[in-house]
């Protein structure tokens, strides 16, 4: 649609702007500043401030600049004496009701009603008389709400409920009693809050505050840009830093993000200066750590590395590399493994979150990422959520979606779980844990039956569409029915909701890719958006949403046991001659070991020295026991990290790291975006970047790098990695780029697969019949555990785990149970229950609640008081060797 | 769909059971149209007598909005009321005119006599006691009003000959 651009006039500057702009829209084009209070970019206006007044000429009264539309022709004026006066009164009119205790407000310095007093000369108000007088709500753990010190802009509400998508707080009463508050004005602590704190961002003066443990004013601090270490959005954000520490830290307007946060990321940063943190390098003597120099320590690794790499050979050495790492920190430690040490024995937790993406959407599409980018969340027509708890694991994501549904948007949740996204859900199939390809391929069944497939898109982009048709044909909605647990009708509407739709996304994270048919879960979902011509359109897609803030750079960046970076394969001698060259050593064109054969192989011997860089396998792998036989077994561990993980434990060498605020770097996120990181503090104790370590070690094992900062090592690995290779920390300043982005004047990609798949013309089919979980319920193990994460904490807890407000909220093990099983075991909610499978026993509180269905418990995975992958299975999908987290028989009985 | 839950609790009484059964059908009524929130309280108001917290958390939860929405709604008009009713409602009028001539005498021989407080029903469930602003009758003052009834000229002394015609 073209733009109809028109001529306008504001405060004597002439600018031409698009038909249909409102005032201020119309201003900010020309560049004419005009005060708001209320208003908030990606919402309709609220005009309930009125500080935005302007004149425009030949009218008789002021308007509201952010909710006028303006005209061809308009002359407006913005300052004039008329528009000053009415901004004064409002002003007055806002004193009037509003404590004007600025010397002890914390807001003092940061709030738009004092500068917009000041600017406006505005000293006190006429309007004496009575004001609003109640107690200050500081029940929620990170904020507190001060009724006495609102305006009634209402951003905190239009943003809890039309961004956010919560809406714990309305816009209540009327008159003078109108006040911002939760129903029935509970405190926020026992409201639906869930302490995203962007009510707290947005609010204009001291009404919703942080609650900060160190004063400060908002002169005092250094702000520093960079992207939240949590989870796979890529939030942008600002930390603030006095005297060296992080003392707050507040959202910016990114372009995964859009000015949105949770609250692990507004609130969650305190783990970095915390007292726990490790500050000198260990080395364990007699059973105990003692501390040692970097010196000490760094000769010691390289000593023992080169000596059993002499006596075993380089495959006697394995190294975990981690999701939270730095691209750079992951791209030098796979260069460490293979070049320095000569093995391609490298992996990450990937393994035990998306392999079964990397290697599903991979054969399907030719490339194991997210299809689409964030924001199209936003703006579908269908939504279809399938193994995620997308508003818990991915918040900000799951605002998107909700602001779809607030659009119009159709949502379709299937999950073993009753998730926070099925008030929204119009159709929610409440699906047996482990039953996914059975969904898909009904669905698929029921589409293809009644028509409503692409043919168009299937004939000009697909291959082997015969061989879907066939496997899928058993799989009629009834049957799937039985086998899901869910009402056939519900599977047709599903099915015919997505295939209708224009725009309509699949999202999806561990519900699909933990089982030992992970691999065929996801390529079920590439089946289905195919089928109905969805992968390369804006809206569409298959998005699976990765967990860590840097799952898919790890994964990029080759720290994987068959991939060099970019998925460069270690078995094509093309490839190997490519790194060789690069690298300047002799490489191996062997196939390394996974992390889950890693453990396997300490066990038989064949390993016997690991490094480990940020991982916690003893708390994220499937059954704790053998990995901590194996580690205790593994002749010589090297943990780096920034706490004293459980694995840490069991090192022989203990390095610390720095955390995100204290390197500079890059994270890849969910949507293939490479985002920077910037240090903002200096390192704590004697830590150090992972990246500095490693180069380290590698000098000292005998390899010499060539780079001195993190955007030299950038620069390296994107000489070698093809969809990087037109990136460098210049061209990263602003919203990064998403990968591919293979020359410098290369864009980057938003949509993939658009003209042709990564894989060449088109796609493939890839159908496969429903299996079962490994483990079934028996007469022993009568229940379905099925595993996952919870919003207030992040993976293993080693971060979160010491943020105190986040305790506060959740802090110990727990166990979802229905409450008709429950009554059978005569189990009460909050009491204490021993959970067990065929590999342990775990002690923990039960949560009696129909989110999950009778048969069906569930546990999240982050507490160590009550490990959940004590008791899961090791079986792994043959294709990924992905270990099935997310189902197996278990028992529970009253403690 | 099999997400909805068809009563408000697994304790209620079958009247109430009915009762939300009748507003469930009426929320689905409105399924998909837009800005059907008042319409659904003011039907439900009128099946329950008033809306409780729960029956309007149970209204966000079929409707699938935020409670919060659904409370802002209620407490923005005077029309909803969150109280429960009495069988008959007694408005006494204070507006000027029945002001000066002793209304919140009335009042407080109410509430003293109740025990409750302005806004509050009798503990028989009989009456809900009422404040009003001028009613239009100040040459009858003080007026008070019950249910659609104006009475002129009220005492604490025939107050309660007047409510003792109500059953």
């Amino acid at each position: 649609m073209e733009t109809i651009m028109i001529n306008v006039t504001i405060d004597g500057v002439n600018v031409d702007v698009p038909k249909g702009s409102t005032i201020l829209q119309a201003a900010q084009i020309a560049n004419v500043d005009i005060p708001t209070l209320c208003w908030i970019k990606d919402l309709d206006p609220d005009a309930s401030c009125r500080i935005c007044l302007v004149e425009i000429e030949g009218m008789p009264k002021l308007f509201a600049a952010c909710s006028t539309p303006i005209a061809d022709g308009n002359v407006i004026y913005t300052k004039t004496d008329r528009v000053i006066a009415a901004r004064k009164a409002m002003l007055e009119l806002m004193l009037s009701n509003h404590t004007t205790d600025c010397f002890s407000c914390q807001k003092n310095g940061d709030c738009k009603l004092q500068d917009l007093c000041y600017e406006y000369g505005v000293e006190r108000t006429p309007y004496v008389g009575a004001k609003r007088n109640d107690p200050i709500d500081d029940s929620n753990e990170f904020f507190t709400y001060d009724a006495n010190q609102c305006i009634l802009c209402r951003r905190c509400v239009r943003t809890c409920h039309a961004l956010h998508g919560v809406g714990a707080i309305s816009a209540t009463e009327r008159g003078f009693s109108a006040k911002v508050s939760t129903p029935f004005g509970a405190l926020l602590g026992e409201s639906d809050c869930v302490s995203c704190g962007n009510c707290v961002s947005v609010c204009p003066v001291g009404a919703l505050l942080p609650k900060q443990p160190e004063k400060f004013r908002s002169w005092e601090v250094k702000k520093v840009k960079t992207t939240c270490t949590y989870c796979g959005v890529g939030c942008q954000q600002n930390l603030l830093v006095k005297d060296g520490k992080i003392v707050g830290s507040e959202p910016l307007y990114g372009p995964a993000n859009k000015g949105l946060m949770c609250v692990k990321g507004k609130f969650g940063y305190s783990f970095v200066n915390h007292e726990d943190r490790l500050k000198t390098p260990l080395i364990k003597k007699d059973g105990k750590f003692v501390e040692a120099t970097w010196d000490e320590a760094i000769a010691l690794i390289a000593s023992k590395i080169n000596a059993i790499k002499a006596e075993s050979g380089a495959d006697a050495l394995a190294g975990l590399s981690s999701a939270r790492c730095s691209n750079e920190d992951n791209y030098i430690f796979q260069k460490m493994m293979r070049a320095a040490i000569g093995t391609n024995n490298v992996d990450h937790c990937a393994r035990l979150c998306h392999a079964s993406t990397v290697s599903g959407l991979a054969t399907s599409f030719g490339s194991g990422a997210m299809t689409n980018s964030i924001p199209e969340a936003a703006d579908q027509d269908v939504v279809f959520v399938t193994g995620s708890n997308t508003t818990e694991t991915h918040p900000v994501i799951g605002s998107f979606i909700r602001q779809a549904k607030r659009k119009g948007a159709k949502i379709i949740v299937a999950e073993p779980r009753e998730i926070p996204l099925c008030r929204e859900a119009d159709i929610f199939l409440k699906i047996k844990p482990g039953t996914n390809v059975a969904l898909f391929d009904g669905m698929m069944n029921y589409i293809i039956s009644e028509g409503l497939q692409d043919q168009a898109y299937i004939d000009a982009r697909t291959e082997n569409y015969e061989e879907l048709v066939e496997v899928i044909k058993p799989y009629t909605p009834e049957a799937v029915a039985e086998i899901c647990g869910v009402d056939a009708e519900d599977i047709k509407a599903a099915a015919r909701l997505y295939a209708e739709a224009d725009k309509a996304g699949i999202y999806y994270a561990m519900g699909v890719t933990q089982h030992s048919t992970g691999t065929e879960g996801v390529m079920a979902t590439a089946n289905l958006a195919l089928l109905c011509g969805k992968i390369g359109k804006y809206g569409c897609g298959v998005n699976p949403l990765r967990g860590q803030n840097n799952v898919q750079g790890s994964c990029d960046m080759g720290c994987l046991p068959t991939d060099f970076p970019a998925y460069q394969k270690v078995f094509n001698p093309d490839v190997v001659a490519k790194f060789e060259a690069a690298w300047g050593v002799k490489l191996s064109g062997e196939k390394g070991l996974t992390v889950t054969r890693m453990l396997d192989a300490i066990d038989e011997g064949k390993v016997r020295g690991l490094y480990i860089m940020g991982e916690n396998p003893m708390m994220s792998d499937p059954d704790t026991k053998h990995v901590r036989h194996a580690l205790e077994k593994c002749e010589f561990l090297v943990v780096q990290d920034i706490f004293m993980t459980q694995t840490a434990e069991l090192a022989d060498v203990v390095l610390p790291g720095a955390t995100f605020a204290e390197k500079d770097g890059t994270f890849t996120n969910t949507e293939r975006r490479v985002q920077r990181i910037r240090k903002a503090i200096e390192p704590i104790g004697q830590s150090r970047a992972d990246f500095e370590i490693i180069n380290d070690v590698m000098a000292a094992i005998g390899y010499k790098n060539n780079f001195k900062t993190a955007s030299e090592l950038f620069d390296e690995m994107a000489s070698v990695t093809p969809s990087y290779a037109g990136m460098d920390y210049a061209r990263l300043e602003g919203d990064g780029l998403q990968w591919p982005c293979p020359t410098k004047d290369h864009p980057g990609t938003p949509i993939m697969h658009v003209e042709k798949f990564t894989r060449g013309e088109r796609a493939i089919f890839k159908p496969a019949p429903y299996r079962p979980a490994a483990e079934q319920p028996d007469s022993e193990y009568p229940l379905i555990l099925t595993t996952g994460r919870i919003l207030y904490h992040y993976h293993t807890s080693t971060m979160t785990g010491r943020v105190e407000g986040l305790m506060n909220i959740s802090g110990h093990a727990y166990v979802e149970i229905n409450p008709s099983d429950a009554a059978e075991k005569g189990i009460v909610d909050g009491g204490k229950v021993t959970v067990t499978s065929r590999r342990g026993t775990v002690t923990v509180e039960a949560h009696v609640t129909d989110v999950v269905s009778e048969g069906v418990i569930f546990m999240p995975f982050h507490f160590a008081d009550g490990p959940a992958n004590l008791l899961t299975n090791t079986v792994i999908d043959p294709i990924a060797s992905i270990p099935e987290l997310k189902v197996c028989a278990a028992k529970i009985e009253k403690a | 769909m099999g997400k909805y839950k068809d009563n408000c609790c697994i304790n209620c009484s079958d009247e109430d059971r009915a009762k939300y059964e009748e507003i469930a059908k009426v929320i689905d009524s409105y399924k998909g149209k837009q800005g059907s929130l008042i319409m659904v309280l003011h039907a439900a108001q009128g099946i329950y007598g008033y809306l409780p917290l729960e029956l309007q958390q149970f209204i966000a939860d079929r409707m699938g909005i935020p409670f919060s929405e659904v409370y802002g709604v209620v407490s923005f008009y005077a029309f909803f009321t969150t109280k429960e009713r009495g069988r008959h409602v007694v408005r006494v009028c204070l507006g000027t005119a029945c002001y000066v001539k002793g209304a919140q005498k009335l009042i407080d021989s109410l509430t003293d006599k109740f025990q409750i407080a302005v806004g509050d029903v009798t503990a028989d469930k009989k009456f809900t006691i009422e404040a009003a602003r001028c009613i239009g009758a100040c040459g009858l003052a003080p007026a008070v009003m019950v249910d659609d009834d104006v009475h002129k000229e009220v005492s604490p002394a025939t107050l309660y000959d007047i409510l003792d015609q109500y059953e």
